[in-house]
This record gives C-alpha cells, structure tokens and sequence, in this order.
C-alpha cells in the first residue's frame, strides 16, 4: 500500500468495508467541522442515516475542528475517486489549492453550513440554512402577533458573529415596514443562558419591570432560556404577558413553548441531509445549474405545532 | 513655622498612608452615582417573588461566583502564584454537579462530589507550583485549557439541564427576603477570615509569597502551603461552578465561567493586592468585585451598543488602577500644582 | 608603578549611602594603564558599590572621579561605556540562546539598507575572538559552550568597543584551574596594549597570580593600597578581615559559661556535600561559642546552612544531645532547638512586606504549627519585650520591617530566634553591614546569650569580633577545615596565619 494514503487508509478502512458491500451505490465524502454543541453532532447524525437510507456510500471524517485534519481528509476522497464531496468548512480561507486538486480530478465539492473564501467556479454550490431567514421569520411571526404594535427587547449574540449580524438584520428589515414596532433595549448576551438571564434582569430594572415592553427576541434558545428564568424571578410571566421568540429549536425551547413560557422559535434545521443529498444527486444526474447558495427553508415553530416537532424529534 | 509645616506634613503622610480601601471605595462611589443619574430608580429596593428586588441586589448577587473566586484568588496571589483555571474549575465542577445530580444522589453528596472535584483541580495546580517547581502561570494554563475540554467529556459534548430543589435554592432561592447565595458569601468571607486571621495560615502564606526563602529557613513548610493555597481557590471556583450551573440549571462547558479568571485577578488587584505576593486582603477584594459587578451592570443598563461594552468597561478599570497608583497620584498634583502657579503667575 | 604614567582613573574621597548603610565612605582608588589591579574585602567591603559608582551604575553622594585627569560624571552605565569603561559581571549577562556572533555584535550588526548582513556580522565577530586567541564557531549557540569560554566572549565583547578600563567582577567564580590559567593569559595580553585592569576576586592566590596592585576595602572604608610584591599574604588577610594583628589575647570570654559534663549539646562527624562543604568536624557545649573564621567562599556560610538543614548534607553524622538525627529541614532543624540568622538579610531572614511583629514571631509561630496560633496578646508582649530588650530602634511594632535601618533589621532577626527559645543559635555575619554601634551592641548580646546558657555557633568576617567572642574558632579554607583553635590560643594572628598558610 502507497504509503500516502496508509492514513486515509486507517481513517476510512471502515468506509471502504462498507464500500465493498454495495460497489455499485453513489460514493460520497463527506467532511465534518467535529462535535461541538448540540446542533453538529445532530447533523452527522442525520447525514449518516438519510445516507443509509438512500443506499448511498457516505464516507464521513470529523476533523476535529483542525484544519489540518480537513485538508487531510478532502485529499484522500479525491485519492479514493469518490463521486462527490461535501465539505462543512472548519475555516473560510486556505482552499483553493485542495479545491482545484478536486476540480482536475472532476470531483465536484458542495458546501454544507458555512462558507469558504475561494474562486467560486471551484464548487457547485453551498447548501445551508440562511440567519437572515431566520431572523425575518422571528419578525413577521411577532409582527402578526403583536398586531403590528410592540416595544421589543432584544437579546443579541455575541458581538461580531455572523448569525448575529445576520439574526438582527433580518429581525430589522421586517419590523421596519411596523411603525409602532420599535426595539427598545438590545445588548449582548453571548449566546448563553447565563448572558441571557443576566441581560434580562438589567433589562427588567432599567425598563422598570418591563414596562411597556410586549416581547422579547432573543438570537438563539440558549439566552431566550435565561430570560424566562430571569423574567419568572421577577414576578413575570414569560409567553403570556410578554411574547418570546427566538431561533435554534433546541429540545428544552420546545418545552418551554409547550409550558407556555415561550410562543415561538425559529429551528435551525440538523435533518438537512435530504436536502443536502438531493441537490448531490441532482448535480449527478446532470442538472448543473444550481445558484451559488442553495438555502434551506427555516420553520417556525408555535405553541400550534409544537407536539408534532417533539414526537418528531423524540423529545420528551 | 518650621514646626507647624512638619505637622502638615506629617498629617499628609499619614493620610497618604492610612486607608488602602479608600481608591477602591471612590471609584465604586462614582460609578452608582452615574447610574442614579443613568437610571433614577438605580437605588430603589422592594421585594419581588418573596426576595429583594433592584439594581444593588442585582449587583451584589450576580457579583456572586466573582466574588467566591476573587478570594480564593486574593489567597493564591499572596502567596505569590496565580491561578489561571478558575474558569475551567468553575465549568468541570458545575458537570460534576449536573452529572451527580442526573445521578439521583442525595444533595449532601453532590455537594461534596463538587467541592471535590474543585479541591482535585486545586491540589493538582498546587502540586505542579509547589512539588514540580513549574510556574504558576504555565502550571494552571494547562488546566485552564484542558479542564473545558474534560468538563465538556462529563456533559457527553452536550448541555444538561436540570431541576434540583436544593442547588435552585442555593443559586437563586432566598432565606427570609435575602438571596441565598449572598449568604454564602458571607459564609466562605468568614470562614477565610478565620484560618487567615485566627490561625497562623494567614501569616504563612503571607511569609512565602513575600520571601519564600526566608519563610522556608524561619521553619514554615512553604510547599504545603502553596498546596493549600491552591486547594482553596480550587474549592472556591468549584462553589462559584455550584452558583453558576445552579442559576441557568444547566452546565454549560464551553461558556461556564469564561473569563472568571480575569476578572478575579482584576478584583484582587483593584483590591491592593500585589502580584508579587505578600498582603493578602479579602475585604478590599470584594469591594474590586464589586467595582467589576457595577460596571457590568451599569453597562447593560446603560442602553450603550454591545460592541463598545468591553471598550467602556477596560477605560474605566484604567482610570480606578490609575488613581490606585501613588506615581500617577502624585504627578497628577504635581501637574496641578504647577498649573495653578501658572495662573497665578 | 611607573610614575611617568598619569594615572587612568583617579577616584578621590567616593561616598555613597544607602537608606541604612554607608555603602562607602571616603574611599580612594587610582588605577594607572596598563596594570592589573586587584580590589579585595570581604561581603559588603563596598567593592560592588565602588565598581557601581566607576561604571554609572551609581552617582557617588560625594567625591570626584577622574579619567586621564579630566573630571567626569557618570548619569549612567552607557555613558561610561562611551567614556571606555567596560564591565564583565560575574554572571555573565549575554544570552545564551543567541549564537557567539549575535551576542558579540548585539545592537552593531553589520546592516546593509537596514537588513543584517549576516556574513559581515560573523566575519566581525570572529575578528573581536581573535585578539584573545580565541577560535570557535561563531554560529553556535553561546550556551553551548563552556563558562571559561562564555566569560571570554562577554571580555571580547567588552573590548570590541574602545576600551580604556575593563572591570572584571569575579570572572573566575565558576572557572576550574585550567580555565583560570586560560584567561589569566588573555588577560596579560590585554594588559600589554595599555588597558587597565580591575580584578575583582577572592582567591588569594589568583591575585598573587597576576596582579601588579592590590587595594583593600572593609566596611564600605579604605583599608590600603601596595605593589603585590609589598603586601605577604599575612598583611593582606590581615587587612580584610581585621585591625592591626597585635598577636596579644584580647580579653577572651569566661569558659565558666560552659556545661562540660554530660554528652554535647551538638556534635558533627564528617559532616559534609559533596561539591558543597568537606566532612568537618566540631562540638557545641551548651554555654559555648564556636567561632567560624576564614575567607570569603571558605566556607563558613556553607558549615552554618549544612548544620541547619537549609542545606542536606549527604556524608558524616550529627548528633543532639549523644543522639543521632538526621536535619531534613529548617523546620526539623528548629524544633529539635536550632536557630539560623542567615548571612543574606534581605533575602534569606527577613519578610520586608510583614510587620517587624510579624516577623519577630514568625519562628515561634512555625515551631508551633498552623493551628496554634500565637494570640494576638502574646504576639505583642513579646514584641515589645523584644523591641526593648534588643533596643530595636522602631516606632512601633507594626511598623513594615523593610522600613528600618540595617542594624535594627538584624536586631529583629534576633529576636525572631529569641523567642522561639533555640538550644543552640547559628549566626552567619551577625554585624553585616550595620554600623559601628550596633556592631558593639550585638557582640555583647553573643556574649549575654552565651551566659544564660545558649549554644552558639557564629561565624564573621570580623577577626576581633571572633576574637572577643569565642570559646572556639574553627579555621576554614577552600571549603574545608583547617584547622581548629581553642581557648586562649585564640588571636587574631594566630587566626590570620592559619588562614595564610595552610
């Protein structure tokens, strides 16, 4: 054995056991940031079991988070032939050499989840879900619920991230067509429920116990969570006199809407392996032309549907 | 005259020399006036829910797990180590306690499983400064970097949450209208006062980290009072983990605590306290937590854009360090002095 | 001394204080070109102090210096180094990860439109080693190489600048004979293009070696100056460590003090460390005081550190009271009785942060363990016990001890010992650095101690201290024993010739 591909080799040895069970299939590379959170390793999750179900060869690589460990894994996809690969970026920069190592060996690249900074005739195409989506979702859901009449708190993410950026702006675009919609505190709660819950107390405090305030909108679960703590240890009552509405859909967030303490989240989809596989399959079959992003529909979910999402989900 | 200008210079001397707490005191004066003028209602105190409501409440108990650590911090840094894993402390023990708690145990246990894994921490710090001879800074590195990731392999790589009567009464509950976790402040503040004051440990580890050599050749057993040292602000972070994950029940590796140490290290130097070991004091530290918790708060009530939070919050620290500082002190005089004779001039 | 030869440097009347300590007082020093001059004393003499105040380290409080007979003043090293006065500490302070060129040529790289012309840079540097007869890979690192050799770049590192003076401060501390012999005749060579010479040193005999002059300090004051030829060995040991060698006994502590029946309190066999201190041997009784005589590196600091634990010993035996114990520590070592007033104040004794009460109970405190503490009652009546006892001149006992002069510091130490109420006391230099007063008043405190019925151990530098106190003096040279004097043979010359000629 070549002893370049001796790592590969380790790395994929159970792939290419499976390989030899159904030579005939799709063979796919799929390259993965790592395990971080609760969204990730969802979303291998998912990757692996829709593969299974298509009949499709997935050969799947955690990099660990190290760019090194991607780069690594990409190379020995293109050694091993695969007919396609799917890269979940763990950096923007630093591709276009291993990009164009694919493209000579006419292995075309998708993109999952994040983007990278590269000439863009180096992959089909970028399939993710779109935070500006999400935040005009959260907007229109609350614009229609408060009757077009609201002073909203805002919980933002951490300072400078994209999903904040992008969460806010597209929170923004929608409220502005609300004259009477207006954000009337906003700060930084890091994304976590103890910035959430921190946050919120000032909050209550600073608007004297929340006056005058119809909702907050929070950019992920995690600090909408807090907030719901914070507001309760207040004397206030979260999802009833106070609208709540933030993105993710994390397990505890549909609890929450089904306790009644918050009316509405935003999911940020991890079973986007359908969608994903579809447009690889597509692409396969000869439909190439595909726009730069293909984005994937974010859902808002309400008091209305929640037990649907939970039974899904298999939350209990 | 002579005899009356060195009375006067006398009386400034002592002035200059007295109160360590005044600067400190000053500066934590100033900002709650500009808050009262930020937020009229800034002093206001009523009970919500059965526990006490209001800005300074909210001061006092999120200053909470800083103040718990900044003790322990004060004790470290005295005896002239630092101890940069607090953070990662506060997170491995709040997954202990989520783990534990998951466990079904009795609270007395998890309790002691989580004071333990903070004390484990502590001695494992205390044993690459004090038997290793490793310094402070890289010996507790490691585990600040190591112990997220260890805390993140308790969680299973997720975010446990959790109900528990006890640990949510401990965080967030209260006794009479009191929050509890004040009470625990003050427990821990008694309980380092006493075995720093009435007992020798105080005077020990003020020796070693002031003159470890000396300490050593005047008898005292300078390793196992590094040791110790550690040992209690390990406990102390793992108490702080206890408030943090008991408050937002769930633990959070990745973001439990972050930045804790920082803020400790600031709290103790506001407080007097020197890097280079020696004094140790615990009530001036408290009053720099206090400084750190105000400010904070004060920012978020302030309605200022999150981008300019930490900008804002570093330009004050400098002013209060500046005005702490007797060089800077006296050269502001000296400036003023000297503008003044130019006026007149 | 050629007398056609203007002096280099003249240094006329230098005094220079230190909050405490007169570091130097009226100190006169010339140095003509082209002589090697040794400037001997003891720990604190004020040699350092005097090189610091030549180089700019220091401005000198008052005095004047002058160099080729033009007044000058230093505000700073750099400036002296302009002015041609270059210095090699003892611990040489280049950087060892560096390679011999970079440490040679730091800040004077050969540059080209302001990159480093690196060729240029070890062609230089291995010029600046040749005047010394010096052939070595420049592109090594400089820790790769020996002492000898690190001390011969950091010379050449000296001497590629214009050079009038060349301070070497113990440059032969951490060389072995060879090396010594190596530079010895570097340094000759050197000395025949004119440059002069400070030798600083306290190997007797490497200053017979080579130098031409010789000038002695002793507690920051001139002793004298003479051709190397003029100064035996008796004078120039009498010089340093005492006064005029009378060859009387002066008048010698009573001996009814001592406890003579029954096992000694202390006794060392063949106590010794390898590289550190040869076996010795020697009795304590109580009531007695053992003198420890000799040279700077003799090893009288080595014997006190070695008794005490500071330091383990790894050969002999120790026995208290007839028993054998092995010290495994200061803290054994104190409470099998021991106390240790070591030589090094500001860094081995006292705890400058802590109050002087702080620090007078902190050995008793120890001895007692963490978890009994002194009360606060008794923590101040000793204190002011102490303070008054001793005359320790504070305001108070909560004063910072780092505040008080060096004589009172010392007291304090002292009285640190006193009151953990040792069996036996081991005080290396008790008069350091304290002035002349606090000198009288802590040798008649050995001597009151010794009568109520302490052991001491003490070792100085101060012959007529050792004289006046001692029951015993142990001679000490090259880290050895010489010899051991008792009773009534104990002189000064009897002490000085015994150091001289072994």
């Amino acid at each position: 054995m070549n002893k370049s591909h001796l790592l590969g080799a380790v790395t994929f040895g159970l792939g290419l056991l499976a390989a030899a069970g159904s030579a005939s299939a799709l063979t796919l590379g799929f390259s993965q940031v790592g395990s971080e959170g609760d969204w990730r390793p969802a979303f291998s999750a998912d990757m692996k079991a829709e593969a299974k179900k298509r009949g499709i060869d997935l050969k799947f690589s955690d990099a660990q988070g190290k760019e090194e460990n991607q780069l690594k894994a990409v190379r020995s996809f293109i050694a091993q032939g695969v007919d396609a690969i799917i890269i979940a970026p763990v950096v923007t920069t630093g591709w276009d050499a291993v990009l164009k190592e694919a493209k000579e060996a006419k292995i075309p690249v998708f993109l999952a989840d994040r983007d990278v900074e590269s000439d863009k005739d180096l992959y089909v195409t970028r399939i993710s879900a779109d935070f500006n989506l999400e935040g005009r979702l959260a907007g229109a859901w609350l614009a229609a619920a408060a009757k077009g009449k609201c002073n909203v708190v805002e919980l933002q993410g951490t300072v400078g991230s994209a999903p904040a950026i992008e969460r806010k702006k597209g929170f923004e675009a929608v409220i502005k067509e609300f004259p009477d919609i207006k954000i009337v505190k906003s700060q930084s709660g890091d994304f976590t429920t103890a910035g959430g819950k921190e946050v919120t107390e000032s909050f209550i405090k600073a608007t004297d116990g929340f006056k005058d305030v119809c909702a907050v909108y929070a950019h992920n679960d995690n600090m909408q969570l807090g907030a719901i703590q914070a507001m309760k240890e207040a004397g206030l009552k979260p999802g009833k006199d106070y609208l709540m509405v933030s993105v993710d859909g994390v397990p505890d967030m549909f609890k929450a809407i089904k306790a009644g303490d918050a009316n509405a989240s935003v999911e940020l989809r991890s079973d986007i392996g359908k969608d994903i596989y579809n447009v690889v399959e597509a692409y396969l079959k000869g439909k190439h032309d595909f726009p730069k992003w293909v984005k994937i529909a974010s859902d808002l979910h309400t008091a209305d549907d929640v037990d649907a999402v939970m039974a899904k989900r298999g939350i209990k | 005259m002579s005899d009356i200008n060195l009375k006067k210079v006398g009386a400034a001397a002592e002035k200059r020399a007295l109160p360590a707490a005044v600067w400190p005191l000053v500066a934590l004066a100033v900002i709650l006036i500009i808050d009262v003028i930020i937020s009229p209602s800034f002093f206001s105190i009523r009970v919500v829910e059965g526990r006490l409501y209001g800005s300074l409440v909210d001061i006092l108990y999120r200053g909470t797990p800083p103040a718990l650590i900044a003790m322990g911090m004060a004790i470290v840094i005295g005896s002239r180590g630092i101890d940069l894993s607090v953070g990662s402390v506060v997170a491995m023990s709040g997954a202990v306690m989520a783990a534990l708690i998951h466990g079904d145990l009795s609270p007395v246990i998890i309790v002691f499983g989580t004071l333990g894994m903070g004390l484990i921490c502590g001695l494992w710090n205390g044993t690459l400064v004090a038997v290793l001879g490793i310094q402070p800074i890289i010996a507790t590195l490691i585990l600040m970097v190591s112990g997220r990731g260890i805390a993140l392999m308790i969680n299973g790589g997720r975010i446990p949450t959790f109900r528990s009567e006890f640990f949510e009464f401990v965080s967030t509950g209260s006794i009479w209208v009191i929050p509890t976790r004040l009470f625990l402040v003050a427990f821990v503040l008694l309980v380092l006062w006493l075995l720093l004051r009435k007992t020798a440990f105080g005077l020990f580890v003020e020796s070693v980290g002031s003159n470890t050599q000396a300490a050593r050749l005047s008898g005292i057993g300078t390793r196992v009072v590094t040791l110790s040292a550690y040992g209690i602000v390990g406990m102390c972070a793992a108490l702080a983990g206890m408030v943090i994950t008991g408050d937002t029940r769930s633990s959070d590796a990745v973001y439990a605590g972050v930045d804790s140490e920082l803020d400790a290290i600031l709290a103790v130097v506001l407080g007097g306290g020197s890097l280079n070991g020696g004094r140790i004091y615990l009530g001036t530290t408290l009053i720099g937590v206090l400084i750190i918790q105000a400010l904070t708060t004060s920012i978020l009530m302030s309605g200022l854009p999150p981008e300019y939070n930490k900008l804002v919050k570093a330009i004050v620290i400098l002013v209060v360090l500046l005005l702490q500082a007797p060089k800077f002190r006296t050269a502001v005089t000296a400036l003023f002095r000297t503008g003044k004779g130019k006026a007149k001039s | 001394m050629n007398q056609a030869n203007e002096p280099r440097i003249s240094m006329r009347g230098i005094t220079k204080v230190f909050p405490g300590v007169r570091a130097l007082e009226d100190v006169s020093f010339t140095l003509a070109p082209g002589e090697i001059h040794a400037l001997m004393g003891e720990n604190g003499a004020g040699k350092s102090t005097l090189v610091k105040v030549l180089t700019g380290v220091y401005q000198p409080d008052a005095g004047t210096i002058e160099l080729d007979g033009q007044p000058v003043e230093f505000a700073s090293p750099v400036e002296a180094q302009a002015a041609g006065i270059n210095t090699v500490y003892q611990e040489v302070n280049l950087v060892p990860t560096l390679s011999v060129a970079e440490n040679l040529m730091i800040q004077r790289q050969a540059s080209f439109r302001g990159l480093i012309n690196w060729r240029r840079t070890r062609e230089l540097a291995r010029k600046a080693l040749q005047r010394l007869n010096l052939d070595i890979d420049v592109g090594r690192s400089l820790g790769s190489y020996s002492l000898a050799i690190q001390q011969m770049v950091a010379i050449a590192r000296a001497l590629d600048r214009e050079t009038k003076v060349l301070v070497l401060d113990e440059p032969t501390a951490s060389l072995d004979a060879k090396e010594v012999e190596a530079l010895f005749t570097v340094l000759r060579d050197i000395k025949k293009q004119g440059i002069a010479i400070v030798f600083i040193t306290h190997f007797l005999d490497q200053v017979y070696a080579i130098s031409d002059r010789v000038t002695v300090l002793r507690n920051g004051r001139f002793v004298g100056t003479g051709p190397i030829a003029e100064v035996p060995r008796m004078k120039l040991v009498t010089m340093m460590l005492g006064r005029q060698v009378s060859g009387q006994t002066s008048d010698h502590p009573p001996v009814d003090s001592i406890k003579t029946d029954g096992a000694p309190l202390f006794e060392a066999k063949d106590v010794g460390r390898s590289r550190y201190l040869n076996p010795i041997d020697f009795t304590l009784r109580t009531g007695e005081v053992v003198g420890l005589a000799g040279l700077l590196g003799s090893g009288r600091t080595e014997t006190s550190k070695l008794v005490f634990g500071a330091v383990k010993a790894d050969s002999g035996q120790i026995r208290l009271d007839g028993k054998p114990v092995t010290l495994r520590s200061p803290a054994h070592a104190i409470r099998c009785g021991l106390g240790f007033c070591p030589e090094d104040r500001k860094h081995e004794g006292l705890i400058l942060d802590l109050t002087v009460r702080e620090n007078i109970i902190l050995a008793l405190q120890s001895k007692r363990g963490w978890l009994h503490r002194v009360g606060e009652a008794e923590q101040n009546r000793l204190a002011s016990e102490m303070i008054a006892a001793l005359g320790i001149a504070t305001p108070d006992a909560e004063k910072r001890v780092g505040q008080l002069s060096g004589g009172n510091q010392q007291k304090v130490i002292l009285a640190r010992w006193l009151v953990s109420e040792p069996r036996m006391l081991i005080l290396d230099e008790p008069t350091r650095g304290i002035d002349i007063g606090a000198h009288a008043e802590i040798v008649a405190l050995i001597r009151k101690l010794c009568r109520e019925g302490l052991a001491l151990l003490v070792a100085s530098s101060e012959l007529e201290e050792i004289v006046a106190f001692s029951h015993r003096v142990l001679v000490m040279r090259d880290r050895s024993k010489v010899k051991e004097i008792v009773g009534d043979d104990i002189t000064q010359s009897a002490i000085v010739e015994a150091i001289a000629n072994s």
